[in-house]
């Protein structure tokens, strides 16, 4: 116990654990945080569960890629970084202006209504079909790639040459991209909403809407805000999705579910909430989908090496796991972890 | 109280005319189009109607918002290829004892945790002893389960591959249907329903979709993507009937040739026992709709507090309509499957299956029953229709376009999706304008 | 005798058909407090939430410093100078004491740092707290909170309803000693009491309604004085 060989065999199990669990359940988590915290936004502001969310997420990468076709075919490039993120702003921009069309044409009569949380839902799963067919009628339902620029950061081969260990670690450009820009816009969402007047107008809104308008907060002026941000937290989310993975509608749509399921195990309306559920739904997705043969035959002692691949459950059912922990979630603590209900 | 008569007089004049207008849409396409696409449209309306009955059974008379429709379908189809298909020889033996064990380990597995959670008091301890004993559990399961499946699997895997069922007459798979939809929503009922309405919405999402993987992956069930095909029918099949003399000497006499008398019999003979279903369920829901259960099932949706407050268990009786519900949803769901004759777990999209019978009920007029069957005849004639209309529109505005341009392959190839977009905008519609739908809750 | 500061002038209405308010006269001046005072389902509420803008007249007139305002809602009487504190719900319970009283001042442009200065000085316990939640704090501190948001927007008059609900008796004579102070910068206050006795001790004006009506007025110390509202109404 303890000799070099030994910690050596645990160093390699860790790497192949960072390579095939940690980083991509990082990664993963970054954009489901990143969806989620939109869902949240909604809720917190509007008081409802945007079914549109996934496909708005879809809308906004559609716009992306196809700036980025032209940018590409125009030879525009980042160089190493991927071109997507020289048109996001524009897919942002586009976002928005669907959002708010969408905001004016439908959920905005039903705000002067005071309707009840449940008839938006069934708007919002209107606007989603909507947004659907826009969809799939300019991009079509097929599987699209748009990443291009430095494949690695890291790669394995480089990993393996620097260390001298057997087993190597990479990473992806659009991995370490998605976790800075995560981090990035994340801050940025957190100090407009506790450092400037507009944020904290917000803030006031989703805490008790009876006294902000009492205070002379505009709720027209809070809700068109949100939809901005909502517009901005789609699109970047489903860009980083993209890239890391590929683009398809209809996986947009299933994301719906892992991102609900965050947003409900951090508290529905708490953003913070939303980011510690996207990461707990993407580590436990990933722990409980990955094959652990590899690791374990490191970390192990040769006579206890596993012989099965030792996978708790097929990746066909990563769903499943978000929906086991919104189920236990929901049984155990509905308003989450972090008090929901509000920004 | 003169009123009330007459307003339910002219309700019932608005819903015979509304019906007769459907009746003519359906009509009008098998002398425009073939009688042969009518019964096609009229087949699956009529399914499509018993679901948004049940779906109405929830919504319209509960207020639950239930957005599960496509698993509980799934459920259904599940239960067509358990109960009629024929059991594959040897499949049973080679792994079936195993696969049952480990359902049952798996069961063993949920209880223990639930024991662990109830028994012990709160804590880190309490915490990772459930973890533990679910982690236990699932390795066991998996380690239990896997051998047994391969066996099953390899059974002929080209043709079957999978345990089969137990040869009974399809029928029978109607009402099992329903009660394994059920069952399902029993467990979700007993989950979600209590919460805020939110919950239950993403819960049955999510359950909805977690059935469809099953169906997709657990090829020793389902035989997955690879489907299930051959499923025996209820009703002859065409081949049997231009066998048959006295059909083809009865066909000559409407001068119909046997081909298309036999399948235009087959397709009626369908839709004959799928209306007998509807009016058999549409009657037990007229009548639980006036009866005292239906009554305080409206107030509980109009004023849950205040039916709580007068010690109504507003929860158990949800639950109640959330299974029943279901299980009609369950039942359209075998009888979909009864009539393609084959289970394709890659069918199920939740836009088809789950809200367009949204659409179909709010359309139709939520917490009528009539309005149900209506809008989902209605709307299922349309969602048939508007592709081609859509492609039509696309035809039209393209005309002027060179051939062979892009944007014309383009536009005409997506005009399939023109009717997402169609149905989209139609529930907005609806539901702003005329949220009561065409034939309005008394 | 100049007309009063704020003045809801015989005020006739209510939320549905049903009329709660008749002929309902309330006002205040100047660097005094009126207190409205009745029995459960008098329309004291009401009355106060009339002069506010939330509910419709079909008579009758509200008037601000001799303005007519009966036509604006109560967002833009806020705006025209009024201050209004709601019986519950009357703070932003997870933001800082600071934050709410930062939303106080969300309509005013101007520098709103020497106002919140003011309203540390009157509730010295909100310095205290500034950085803790609204809704960590006691129901007296709570209730601070709402005064002083209410106070941010430098109002003309500030509007009080049950400022003292569900706080104990000590509490309650803190807060009324507050609610003196707050007078004294000035504010003519308006506010609806259910603890009748200790309000009217600090009332300059008493209004007893009863049935939506005015059924005595005068001021406070008259009325406690009063043998006919000690009997039926203060309980002897």
């Amino acid at each position: 116990m303890g000799d070099a060989a030994s910690d050596i065999q645990l160093l390699n199990a860790f790497i192949v654990f960072m390579n095939f669990v940690g980083i991509p359940a990082i990664t993963y988590g970054s954009q489901l945080a990143l969806g989620a915290l939109g869902l949240t936004l909604v809720y917190g502001i509007l008081r409802f569960s945007n079914f549109a969310h996934g496909d708005t997420m879809a809308f906004g990468t559609m716009i992306t890629i196809l700036i980025t076709w032209g940018f590409q075919s125009m030879g525009l490039s980042l160089g190493p970084l991927p071109t997507a993120l020289l048109a996001l702003p524009f897919g942002i921009a586009a976002t928005a202006i669907w959002l708010l069309l969408t905001d004016r044409v439908v959920y905005r009569f039903y705000r002067r209504q005071r309707a009840v949380p449940v008839i938006y839902l069934i708007a919002s799963a209107g606007v989603m079909f909507v947004t659907n067919g826009v969809v799939r009628f300019i991009i079509g339902p097929a599987d699209q790639r748009f990443t291009d620029g430095e494949r690695f950061v890291v790669s394995v081969r480089e990993f393996k040459a620097m260390t001298g260990l057997p087993e190597g670690l990479a990473i992806k450009t659009t991995q370490a991209l998605t976790v800075v820009t995560a981090v990035v816009v994340v801050a940025l969402l957190f100090w407009f909403l506790n450092r400037t007047r507009t944020g904290k107008s917000m803030r006031a809104f989703s805490d008790n809407e009876d006294l902000a308008l009492l205070s002379g907060i505009d709720p027209e002026r809070v809700v068109m805000v949100t939809w901005l941000i909502v517009a901005a937290l789609a699109t970047i989310a489903g860009t980083l999705y993209g890239l890391d993975k590929t683009f398809k509608p209809f996986v947009y749509f299933q994301l719906l579910l892992p991102m609900f399921a965050a947003a409900v195990i951090g508290g529905l309306g708490s953003p913070l909430g939303a980011i510690a559920g996207g990461y707990i739904i993407a580590f436990a997705e990933v722990i409980i989908t990955y094959a652990w043969k590899k690791v374990l035959t490191y970390a192990l002692p040769e006579s206890w090496e596993p012989s099965g691949l030792v996978q708790l459950l097929s990746t066909d059912y990563k769903l499943a796991v978000s929906f086991a922990l919104l189920v236990v979630v929901l049984l155990i603590k509905p308003t989450g972890l972090f008090k929901g209900q509000s920004l | 109280m003169s009123t009330r008569v007459q307003s339910s007089g002219a309700g019932a004049v608005r819903t015979l005319l509304m019906f007769i207008v459907v009746a003519g849409l359906i009509i009008g396409t098998g002398f425009v189009q073939s009688w042969n696409t009518a019964l096609v449209i009229l087949g699956l309306g009529l399914i499509s109607s018993i679901m948004a009955l049940g779906l109405n059974l929830q919504w319209g008379f509960a207020g639950l918002f239930n957005v599960g429709v496509m698993g509980f379908a799934a459920l259904g189809g599940l239960a067509a290829v358990l109960v009629a298909m024929p059991p594959t020889p040897g499949a049973f033996a080679a792994g079936g004892p195993r696969v049952a064990l480990a359902l049952l380990l798996g069961a063993a597995t949920v209880g223990a945790g639930l024991f662990v959670w109830r028994k012990l008091p709160s804590g880190a301890l309490r915490a990772l002893l459930v973890f533990v004993v679910v982690l236990v559990g699932l390795v066991l399961f998996r380690r239990v389960l896997d051998p047994g499946v391969a066996a099953i699997e390899a059974v002929n895997p080209a043709s079957t591959g999978y345990l089969g069922g137990f040869g009974l007459p399809v029928l029978i798979a109607w009402p099992v249907g329903g009660l394994l939809a059920a069952g399902a929503a029993w467990l979700i009922g007993k989950t979600a329903l209590g919460l805020r309405s939110d919950y239950l919405a993403i819960a049955t999402l999510g359950i909805a979709e977690i059935i469809i993987a099953v169906l997709k992956n657990e090829d020793w069930l389902t035989r997955g993507v690879k489907n299930v095909v051959g499923i025996p029918r209820p009703v002859p099949y065409e081949i049997e009937l231009q066998r048959d003399p006295a059909f083809v000497e009865r066909a000559a006499s409407y001068g119909l040739d046997p081909v298309m008398a036999s399948t235009l019999s087959v397709k009626l003979l369908y839709a004959g026992l799928f209306a007998v279903v509807l009016l058999v369920l549409l009657v037990l829901s007229q009548r639980a709709l006036n009866s005292p259960w239906g009554r305080m099932m409206r107030a509980i949706r109009d004023n849950e507090t205040a039916a709580a407050a007068m010690g109504k268990d507003v929860t158990a009786r949800h639950l109640q309509v959330f299974v029943l519900g279901s299980a009609i949803i369950g039942v359209a769901g075998a009888m979909l499957t009864t009539l393609d004759g084959q289970l394709t777990p890659g069918s199920y999209q939740p836009l088809r299956f789950t809200f367009l019978i949204w659409i179909m009920v709010i359309v139709g007029g939520s917490g009528n029953n009539f309005g149900s069957v209506l809008g989902g005849l209605l709307v299922w004639w349309l969602w048939v229709q508007v592709e081609p209309m859509g492609l039509w529109l696309m035809q039209v505005v393209t005309s002027g376009m060179a051939d062979g341009s892009a944007l014309k392959a383009h536009l005409l190839a997506s005009a399939a999706y023109m009717r997402l977009m169609t149905m989209g905008v139609m529930l907005l519609i609806v539901l702003r304008f005329s949220p009561r739908g065409l034939l309005p809750e008394r | 005798m100049s007309a009063p500061f704020l003045i809801g002038e015989n005020m006739t209405g209510g939320y549905g058909a049903a009329d709660i308010l008749h002929d309902c006269t309330i006002a205040v001046d100047r660097g005094e407090i009126a207190v409205i005072v009745g029995p459960n389902g008098a329309g004291k509420s009401t009355a106060m939430k009339a002069v506010f803008g939330m509910l419709n007249l079909r008579k009758g007139a509200v008037r601000l410093d001799g303005e007519d305002i009966g036509h604006l809602t109560p967002q833009q009487r806020v705006v025209a100078g009024m201050g209004f504190v709601p019986q519950t719900a009357n703070v932003f319970t997870l933001m800082t004491v600071q934050e709410n009283l930062e939303m106080g001042a969300f309509i005013r442009t101007d520098d709103i740092s020497t106002t919140m200065e003011e309203v540390f000085e009157l509730f010295p316990i909100l310095r205290e707290k500034r950085r803790q939640a609204a809704g960590e704090l006691s129901g007296g501190q709570r209730q601070q909170v709402a005064v002083g948001r209410a106070l941010m927007t430098k109002p003309k008059a500030l509007m009080l309803d049950e400022p003292t609900a569900g706080v104990s008796p000590i509490v309650m004579d803190e807060l009324f000693d507050r609610i003196i102070d707050v007078a004294k910068t000035g504010i003519p206050i308006l506010m609806v009491e259910q603890n009748a006795r200790q309000a009217l001790a600090i009332a300059d004006r008493g209004y007893v309604l009863v049935q939506g009506a005015n059924a005595h007025t005068d001021t406070g110390e008259a009325l406690l004085a009063d043998p006919e509202v000690r009997r039926s109404f203060l309980g002897g």
